[in-house]
Order: structure tokens, then sequence, then C-alpha cells
């Protein structure tokens, strides 16, 4: 397994993009590319990574990417690596690089298409948790009580921000059974890492959904991306786990630190209430229940004794 | 459930339309193609699968989600320099609105079968032109035809034009529902060898992704480059009017068969009175043109085979001794009239001072006999010598409206 300092020197996605200090998905992306390496071909729909690293005529890649539509990262992904695939270079890696909004929300059913056919790809989804490319819109994986710009604050029921929790696409995703479901967070690197390494060495459809906190949707410093990461993971809000041909296992135990440490020192949660505050504490709760349940329902098993096939 | 006989070898057989397209498309060895059922396209996709599963056709093929998937799965694989097929219909064409437009500026030659039916509402599976009338704006190439064996040439003819190394644009050919799709034909299936030595293999020249050669696809553009990447574009189209013709003569040389190019005319030279068709009231429109010619009036027909490109000057040409000239339309501008008698109207303003009368009919599959036919001649022939002026819209075999 490479460590943080094994990585190359050299970076496939370079410096000179256009994305904000502190860019989660900048980060997600830098990361991906030097694990992944030069045998790749990128899909990008439009989205911030588009925009600050391939804004003609600037490219941030070194390898050939695509862009075709917002909705179409799943299936241009299969089609690049079905094409690929007659032109005799199935070794080469295909991986879509989709935000949030591009993956829950509008990509899902191309998405879900690809997972059910098993197409040879890598799927990242980078979530920064809104639409931050077109001015942080609220998304099916904005988390509840976030303030947003179509989540806008104010004096009723509809102006304490986004009234629904988080979408679970992960989990979404395993219920497709792909060879490879796994969650990251910039804030555990080692983690993320590996989940890469295996998600690069597998046929068949495989899917990673990092968390890449975004400093100007989420109202932080810019400089607390990795911590914001960290703590997301550590409050017990955003789940480590891996699903790895039908075992789920659960990748970190958190320490299940305040959620309002987390909170705080974020502006798109400084209106919340404490009853706000209770209701994502009772989430937690009520997610590691169920996420514990999967893991033992579909954590590894016991070796059972061969039993012959019948004929 | 097609039995075997349905496959194996070319020759002259009697088959539907959508067996000639999806014959064309094996002959044409595409790489990958991506498809979503829709009726009446299905038997295209289905009768390519059992290509598949015979060993006939050695593709990919993707059976997608959705239309939107399957065109931009196809774009996606010839921007990685592979020849791709996909077809469809009516909603599902409606649907690919918004791949359509990627496509043409990223120079990539994509042939696509277009079973023409209605759109809802209401909800129809009948002919109508109104799927692919709404994209003549997207930069694709725009074919229709008339019967089944055209259905099959246009595809291999497609790829052709396609692919030239000058034009590189994709191609939607449409034929009729039910009338073409689903109408079985004596059909000349050509032979695999036929079609190698006519459609030489794809070549991709600048446009596909290759970790060897790394490049964007699609990139985003300031106001600075978009204007120059829209007149290029453009120019490809005005330069297709020519290559189409030249390939229509080449396939003629190869199997013994053309089709005009961007138009056919049918006893038109020497006609006062000329009506414009597409799709397949033109077989019903040449009975009427030889019956009204037995009668003694000089009426001729030009079948529209290309919309996009559209063939302004030549048309113009065809048709500069008329004294009149009918247009009919399967599709309806709402408030305006049909998407072709527009064109048509334009395209004469610079020449002739002849009226050009619309007509509209057979709207949501409604059959479009040979009185409607009389009447279009009628109407047009009503107007011959009155000028411009007397240029309108007719609603044809519409209840309660007199045309």
């Amino acid at each position: 397994m490479t460590t943080i300092k094994e990585l190359p020197e050299e970076d496939l996605f370079t410096s000179g993009h256009t994305a904000c200090p502190g860019c989660g998905g900048a980060m997600v992306v830098r990361v991906a590319m030097k694990v992944l390496g030069p045998d790749t071909v990128v899909y990008m729909p439009a989205s911030c990574l588009l925009i600050f690293s391939d804004m003609y005529p600037l490219n941030a890649f070194k390898v050939p990417s695509l862009q075709v539509l917002f909705e179409t990262s799943a299936i241009c992904a299969s089609g690049i690596k079905r094409a690929l695939k007659r032109l005799g270079k199935d070794d080469v890696t295909v991986v879509a690089f989709a935000g949030d909004g591009g993956t829950a929300d509008i990509g899902m059913q191309a998405l879900s298409g690809a997972a059910e056919r098993n197409e040879d790809i890598l799927y990242i989804c980078y979530d920064n948790e809104a639409y931050m490319n077109t001015g942080i819109q609220r998304s099916g994986t904005t988390p509840f009580g976030a303030w947003t710009t179509t989540t806008p604050l104010g004096p009723g029921e509809e102006g304490r921000g986004k009234n629904e929790f988080k979408k679970d696409v992960p989990r979404i995703l395993m219920a497709h059974d792909v060879p490879y479901v796994a969650t990251a967070s910039l804030g555990f690197p080692a983690d993320f890492l590996r989940k890469l390494e295996k998600a690069k060495s597998k046929k068949g459809f495989r899917y990673l959904h990092v968390l890449a906190p975004c400093p100007v949707g989420w109202r932080a410093d810019s400089d607390k991306t990795v911590d914001l990461a960290k703590m997301a993971v550590e409050t017990g809000l955003f789940t480590l786990l891996e699903f790895e041909d039908g075992v789920l296992r659960i990748s970190r135990e958190p320490r299940f630190t305040p959620v309002r440490d987390y909170l705080k020192i974020q502006g798109r949660f400084k209106h919340l209430t404490d009853g706000q505050v209770a209701s994502i504490e009772a989430w937690i709760k009520t997610k590691w229940e169920r996420d514990r349940a999967m893991a033992k329902a579909l954590g590894p098993k016991p070796v059972a004794p061969a039993v012959p096939v019948a004929k | 459930m097609i039995e075997a006989k349905a496959r194996g070898a070319g020759g002259r057989r009697m088959v539907t339309g959508d067996f000639a397209a999806a014959w064309g498309a094996k002959v044409s060895r595409p790489q990958v193609i991506a498809a979503y059922p829709i009726t009446p396209q299905t038997m295209i996709i289905e009768h390519l699968s059992e290509f598949l599963a015979s060993g006939e056709l050695d593709a990919e093929m993707m059976r997608v989600e959705s239309e939107h998937s399957a065109l931009s799965a196809v774009i996606a694989a010839e921007a990685t320099g592979v020849r791709t097929y996909t077809a469809t219909s009516s909603q599902g064409l409606a649907l690919m609105h918004e791949p359509l437009f990627i496509a043409p500026p990223m120079h990539l030659p994509i042939v696509m079968s277009i079973v023409n039916r209605t759109v809802a509402a209401p909800l129809g599976i009948w002919v109508e032109h109104n799927d692919t009338m709404p994209q003549r704006d997207t930069g694709w190439m725009q074919a229709y035809v008339e019967d089944a064996q055209e259905a099959l040439d246009m595809v291999l003819q497609g790829y052709r034009i396609a692919e030239h190394p000058e034009i590189e644009l994709p191609i939607m050919i449409g034929m009729d529902a039910f009338l073409v799709s689903h109408t079985i034909e004596s059909v000349d299936l050509p032979d695999q060898e036929a079609a190698d030595r006519f459609l030489p293999p794809f070549k991709p020249l600048h446009a596909y992704l290759d970790p060897d050669r790394p490049l964007v696809l699609g990139a985003a553009s300031p106001p600075e480059y978009i204007q120059e990447i829209r007149w290029e574009t453009d120019a490809r189209m005005r330069r297709a009017s020519e290559v189409l013709e030249d390939v229509d003569k080449e396939f003629g040389k190869a199997f013994g068969r053309s089709y005009g190019g961007a138009f056919e005319t049918y006893r038109l030279e020497d006609a006062d009175v000329g009506l414009v068709t597409l799709g397949t009231v033109t077989s019903t429109a040449r009975d009427v043109v030889d019956r009204l010619r037995a009668a003694g009036e000089k009426v001729g027909l030009l079948k529209l085979r290309f919309f996009r490109p559209f063939p302004e000057r030549a048309l113009r040409e065809a048709t500069s001794h008329l004294k009149a000239l009918g247009v009919y339309d399967r599709a309806v501008s709402y408030g305006v009239g049909g998407p072709t008698y527009i064109e048509v109207r334009n395209a004469l303003y610079e020449s002739a001072d002849i009226p050009v009368v619309g007509f509209l009919a057979g709207l949501g599959g409604r059959d479009v006999k040979p009185e409607d036919v009389e009447v279009m001649f009628k109407k047009t022939g009503e107007a011959a010598g009155k000028g411009r002026g007397a240029s309108g819209v007719h609603w044809i075999g519409t209840r309660g409206v007199s045309p």
C-alpha cells in the first residue's frame, strides 16, 4: 500500500487551476490523480471542477478529459470505457469526478444505470454538500439545518435552513451490489489513499464518496477544510465505510465528539436552534444504529464448510 | 420473437423498415451501439441484439436507462475514437434534445436512425415529423426517407457524409412510423463485403481521448472563443450540401441505385405547379402526379430528402420555372405553418415572385390520401400567377376546417 510519503511528486492535476483557497474538491482530485496515474481518462460534468480546471485555453489535467453534460458522468465514463475496450486499451482507467448535485440529484438515473450494468468505471463523488458552482444552492446531500441560497433564513418555518436530512448516496449504490462502494474523508488521508488504490485495482463499477468541505459554501475559514472533514467523521455525521464484493465494513469507529463543535465553526449552521441541534444529534444516533445493523448483517461471515455444488 | 430466417445472408428479402435500418447499421460496423427502446423504433435495437447474439455483429452494445443516456454514451464513445450508432423516436428524441447540441461542435459524426412519431400531447405512436423538426437548429444533418430501402441505404451514406473530413457532423435519418418502420417491403440487403467497399473503417481525425496524447474535449469556453466554433460548425453544415451529392453518386456506382442527393424531382422539369413532400407521402404524391398529368395538368413533385443542410440554392434552381409551389408538412410550427413551408418560402424569397402555399396534413398519423394531395395541387394551382401575396397555409383533412 502506498503511503502519503510514497505518493509521486508529479501531479497529473497540476497547480495553476483556479479553485478557491481551501477547496476540498481540488484536493480530492489532486490526490486521486496521483494514485490513478497517467493511464487514465477523466470525465467531468459541468461543475466547479470543470470551471477551475478546464476553462479554455487553460487545462489542469495532464491526462485526457471530457465534459459532455451535467447529468451524464456515469454514462459518458461508461461510453469512454466501452470504446477503449474496442480499441484494445482496456487497461486504461476511466474515472468520473462529479460533485454531489451532479451525483445525488440530476445524475442519479445514469449513475444507477451504469451501476446496474456493472460498467467498468470508477466514479468519485466529491461531496461539498450543495450546488457550489452555481452559488451554494441546496442539493440532496445538503445536511439538515444548513443555510444555502435556496434555503435562506427568515422568521418563519421555512427560514431555518434545509428542512430535510442528507441523502445517503453510498447506501443507494450498495443496493446495486456493485463490486466496490466506499466513503472517504479528506480528514483521513491514509484511509482515502487505501480506498483509492483498492478502487483502482478492481474491475467493474466502483464508487467512492468523498466528503470535500467547501469553505465558501460552508461559510468557514479556508484553513479549516481538513479539520472539518475530520470532525464530520468524528462527530458521527459522516460514516467511513467500505462495501467490497458484498461485504460491508465500518472503516473507522468515531469518537462521537460533540456535534456543536463542528456546527459552530461554520456560518451555514450559526442560526441553528437548540431544537435543530437536538434533531441532528438524534439523527446521528439513528444513523449509527442503522449503519451498525447493516455492517452486522453484511459484514464478514465465518467461513462455512464447503458444500458440494449440485450438478 | 423473430425467427432465425430473419437474420442471415444478404440479398433481396422481404423485411420491415426497422430491419432494414438495423441491417444498414450492422454492415456499417459500429464499434459501440447504445439504445433505449421506444415504439416504433424497438425492432431496430431488437434486430441489432439478435445480430449480436448470433455473432453476425461484433460491437459493444449498451442497453442503457434512457435516450438521454443512449446519446450521451455514443457521444463519449465517438469522442474516444470509434464509430457509433443509435436509434430513437418521438419522446426519446425530445429527451435527447440536450445532448444533441454536444456532437456537432465536437466534430462527432454519429449516425442515428429516427422513426418519426407523434410527440405528446396527446400521446400517439403514429407518424408525425414534430419530433425531428424541432431539432433542426442543433447542428445535426437531417435526412428523411421514403421507404425501407432508403432507410438502409441512408445509414451507409450517412456514415460517409458524416465522417467526411470536411464535414464531421452527426446525422439523423428520419423514417415514418409504421409506414416505413413496420411495413414489410422487398429490400436489397447489401452483404458485408459490398458495404466494406463503400464504407472504409472509421479513423478519427483529431478529436479522440487517448492517454498517449492528452487533450481536453468539451472544455468550458469564454466568449472569446465560442463564436468562432459556431461559425465553423455553420461552415461545415454548408459544405455538407456538396458532399452529400458526391456520396449519393458514389453510392449509385457501388450499388446501382441513388436518390438524387438533397432532393429528387419527379416530372417537375416542365411543370407549372410543383409540390414539395417529405417522407412516405411522396409515394402517394407520385401517383397523383401521374393521374393529373394524364388529365393534362402540368404538375410535378420535389421530394425533399435533406432538411439540414437545406438545399437552398439547388431548390431555387429546380423551381425557378414554376408558377406556384406547394409545400407539404407533417409537422406544425404553431401560428406560422409547417417547418418545410417556412424554409422553402425563405429559400425562394431571393429569386422567384411566385406563391408558396403550405399544407398541413397527416398529423398524428392520419392517413394522407390521394384526394388530399389532389387538393394540395388544386390549391397551389389556384394561387398560380398571383405572386407572393397568394401564399398561405391550409389544413387538409381536418374535421370542421375547410382547406
